[in-house]
């Protein structure tokens, strides 16, 4: 069988690429997808820990993160599309004022 | 080398691979279905992991919902193509380093610490069935269920609001 710590390294790495990509891109939408990409990296070493250790809590979490995530996306595509009806562009560089 | 393992270093190739397609893709589109193809990968490592249920979950909520709406709001603002504007120019390379670091980090603490060490043994019986998944949902974790229904009302009302278009507004 594979070692955990192969399952915890994989979710690192897609944790790191889902920080890079909020760093290095400046469309809105990217940002939002690589936020979900670091959420997923994380579902991935609960469920790799709940295997290791044989307790179901950590299931549980990921259902319960994934539940959050639903929530912010529609959220935070909501703002998207407010900000594009204003700004017309998702360029976070351009959201730099507090006034609409 | 086992089975398991040559499948699960095939699907975390596809899995880095599809995750960095989704961060270079200059097109909103071919990021969206990179993340659809990464997430399914990942649905495939939850059932490696006995854990059917969140599998499920992962792909009709992950890849099917929360894709689908993005993809919606992609093609809505017609923001396949948007130029990458580098205001910048040493906050890129930074970034790659910082995240270098950190994957630096983690490499050591995972395989020269070894604070995580131990081999996976065989799946149990019915360990993460949706009848086990139930079962602790419903009874120790109930409260913190009917509060994730809360915050999805609270998402689904704010959502509302914010797209809704103000009175006498034109657009």
């Amino acid at each position: 069988m594979v070692p955990v710590t192969y399952y915890i390294a994989l979710s690192a790495v897609l944790f790191t690429l889902g920080a890079l990509g909020v760093l290095i891109r400046r469309n809105a939408l990217i940002i939002f997808m690589s936020v979900e990409l670091m959420l997923n990296a994380g579902n991935l070493a609960f469920v790799a820990f709940t295997r290791f250790y044989e307790v179901l809590n950590g299931q549980i979490f990921v259902f319960f993160v994934m539940t959050v995530a639903a929530a912010e996306v529609a959220v935070g595509l909501a703002l998207i599309v407010a900000i594009f009806r204003t700004k017309h562009s998702i360029d976070v560089d351009q959201m730099s004022s507090l006034k609409g | 080398m086992s089975v398991d393992l040559i499948l699960f270093l095939v699907l975390a190739l596809v899995a880095v691979a599809t995750a960095l397609g989704m961060l270079l893709s200059r097109n909103s589109i071919y990021s969206a279905l990179f993340l659809v193809l990464n997430f399914a990968t990942v649905a495939v490592f939850y059932l490696l992991l006995g854990a059917p249920f969140i599998a499920l979950s992962q792909v009709s909520v992950y890849a099917g919902a929360i894709m689908v709406l993005f993809l919606f709001v992609i093609m809505l603002l017609g923001a396949e193509r948007l130029p990458d504007p580098k205001v910048l120019p040493w906050q890129q390379p930074l970034a790659v380093i910082l995240a270098l670091i950190l994957v630096a980090e983690t490499t050591y603490l995972l395989f020269v610490r070894k604070v995580a060490a131990g081999v996976i043994n065989r799946p149990l019986e019915a360990f993460g069935s949706p009848q086990a998944i139930g079962t602790t949902l419903f009874n120790e974790y109930m409260l913190p269920f009917e509060v994730t229904s809360i915050l999805l009302l609270v998402a689904m009302v704010g959502a509302i609001v914010l797209t809704k278009k103000e009175k006498g507004e034109q657009d």
